[in-house]
C-alpha cells in the first residue's frame, strides 16, 4: 500500500487507469440502463415504474460506497499518514453526494406513482437524507482545511469517521423499524428480485461503480495537480523575495 | 502524555489503538440511541399494537399491514372503501373515501393515516401503498400458486 505513498508513481497508474474506468463504465452502466429500459418486462404490480430500479439502487449504494471510501481513507490518514488518503477521502466526497441526490431524487419520483407520495418521514428515507447533509458537512469542513494553508485535514477526517455510523443505520433502517420503504430484497445469498431485473440491475450497479472510481481517479490527480502547482507559485515567491 | 503502558509503542500503534478505542465508543453510543429510538423512530403502529394500547380517539396515527384478501368493498356511496388491515395477530377494520394510490391491492400492503373511530374502525384520510421486496414480471402473475413457488424457489 504503501508504494502508492509516491504521487508520481500513483499518477503514472492514475494516467490510464481514470479513462479506462470512466469509458468501460459508460459503457456498461448505459448499456445496463437501455437493457433496462428497454427490454425487461414490466413489473406485476408497478409495470414500467420499475424501470426506475437500475439508477435508483446504484446510486444508493455509491451514496453509502462512497461514504465508506471517506470514512477508510481518514482511517488510513489518521493512523498510517499516507499521504494519499486524505486526497482519496476528499475526491471521493462530490460523487459520493451526487450519487446520494440521485437516489433520493429518483426514489421520490418513484414514491408518488407506486406509493402515493413523494416523500415520507420513515427510517429509511431520513437517514438517506441525513447521509446528504453529512456529505454536505465533510465537503465544507475539507474545503475549510485546504483554505487554510492545505495542512490540517484531521477534522474532516475524525468528521468521515464518525458520519460512517450512519451507513449501517441506513442499511438496517427497513428491519429495525416499521418504514414505508420495503425490506431489503437482497439479502446474504438470496434475492427477492426476478432474474429478468436482477442481471441489468448487476451491470448497473458495476458500470456506476466504475464511473464513481474514475471520477474520484480524476479528482485525485487534479487536487495532486493544484497541490503542485500551489507549491511552485510559493518556491517562485520565496526565491522573488529572496532575490 | 504516554503513559507506561504506551511508552513501547510506535507512534503508528499508539494513533491505531486510540482510534480503534473511539471506534468502539462511538459504535456503542450509536447503539444505545438506536435502542431508546426504538419504538419513536417507526413510521407505523401494526393492527396488534394498536388493538393492545388504543390510541386516543383524537389521536392522527398511522396504521400499516396486510389488506386481507377478500375484505375489500366499495359503500353505495360508490367512493367510500372499507377493507381490513391485518398483521397475522390482529385485524383492524379501516374505512377511507378518496383516490386509492395504483399499488393498493388486496393482499399487499399499505399504511393508512387517520385516527382510531369509537367503534374500532380506523377512518382514514390518506392512503400510502406499501410495496414488498419482491420484483416479478407480470407474465409470472397469471400462474398458478404452485407454478410461481417454484419460480421464486429457482430465483433464491
Amino acid at each position: 500500500m504503501h508504494g502508492f505513498a509516491n504521487p508520481a508513481r500513483f499518477l503514472r497508474i492514475a494516467r490510464w487507469l481514470t479513462p479506462a474506468c470512466l469509458i468501460l463504465g459508460c459503457v456498461v452502466a448505459g448499456a445496463a440502463l437501455a437493457w433496462g429500459v428497454f427490454q425487461v418486462p414490466p413489473d406485476r404490480l408497478m409495470g414500467d415504474t420499475v424501470r426506475i430500479l437500475f439508477l435508483h439502487v446504484p446510486a444508493a449504494w455509491l451514496g453509502m460506497a462512497g461514504w465508506m471510501t471517506i470514512a477508510g481513507a481518514s482511517v488510513a490518514e489518521l493512523v498510517w499518514r499516507h499521504p494519499l488518503a486524505g486526497i482519496a477521502a476528499r475526491a471521493a466526497a462530490i460523487p459520493g453526494a451526487v450519487f446520494t441526490a440521485i437516489c433520493l431524487v429518483t426514489g421520490s419520483i418513484w414514491g408518488r406513482p407506486t406509493w402515493g407520495t413523494w416523500w415520507v418521514w420513515d427510517g429509511r428515507l431520513t437517514s438517506m437524507l441525513v447521509l446528504l447533509f453529512l456529505y454536505f458537512g465533510y465537503i465544507a469542513l475539507a474545503d475549510a482545511a485546504q483554505r487554510d494553508g492545505g495542512g490540517n485535514g484531521r477534522v474532516a477526517a475524525i468528521f468521515g469517521i464518525v458520519g460512517a455510523v450512519n451507513v449501517p443505520i441506513i442499511n438496517r433502517s427497513v428491519v429495525w423499524w416499521n418504514s414505508l420503504h420495503q425490506p431489503p430484497s437482497i439479502t446474504m445469498g438470496k434475492s427477492a428480485i426476478d432474474p429478468a431485473y436482477l442481471w441489468p440491475l448487476l451491470f448497473a450497479t458495476i458500470g456506476f461503480s466504475l464511473i464513481f472510481a474514475g471520477v474520484v481517479l480524476a479528482r485525485m490527480r487534479a487536487i495532486l495537480a493544484d497541490i503542485q502547482a500551489e507549491a511552485r507559485l510559493r518556491r517562485k515567491a520565496m526565491a522573488e523575495a529572496g532575490a | 502524555m504516554a503513559g507506561s503502558g504506551t511508552m513501547g509503542l510506535k507512534p503508528k500503534h499508539q494513533r491505531l489503538v486510540l482510534l480503534a478505542i473511539a471506534l468502539v465508543v462511538l459504535i456503542g453510543a450509536a447503539l444505545l440511541a438506536i435502542w431508546a429510538l426504538r419504538n419513536q423512530a417507526s413510521y407505523f403502529y401494526v393492527p396488534s399494537e394498536i388493538v393492545a394500547e388504543r390510541p386516543a380517539p383524537d389521536r392522527a396515527v398511522r396504521l400499516g399491514g396486510m389488506v386481507e384478501k377478500g375484505s375489500l368493498r366499495t359503500e353505495a356511496d360508490g367512493v367510500t372503501i372499507a377493507f381490513v388491515v391485518g398483521d397475522g395477530k390482529a385485524r383492524v377494520p379501516v374505512r377511507f373515501s378518496g383516490i386509492v394510490p395504483s399499488l393498493f391491492v388486496e393482499g399487499s400492503g399499505v399504511v393508512a393515516e387517520g385516527k382510531l373511530g369509537a367503534d374500532g374502525t380506523f377512518l382514514a384520510d390518506n392512503l400510502l401503498a406499501k410495496h414488498d421486496e419482491k420484483y416479478v414480471p407480470r407474465e409470472m402473475q397469471n400462474m398458478t400458486d404452485e407454478q410461481a413457488r417454484q419460480v421464486v424457489a429457482q430465483t433464491r
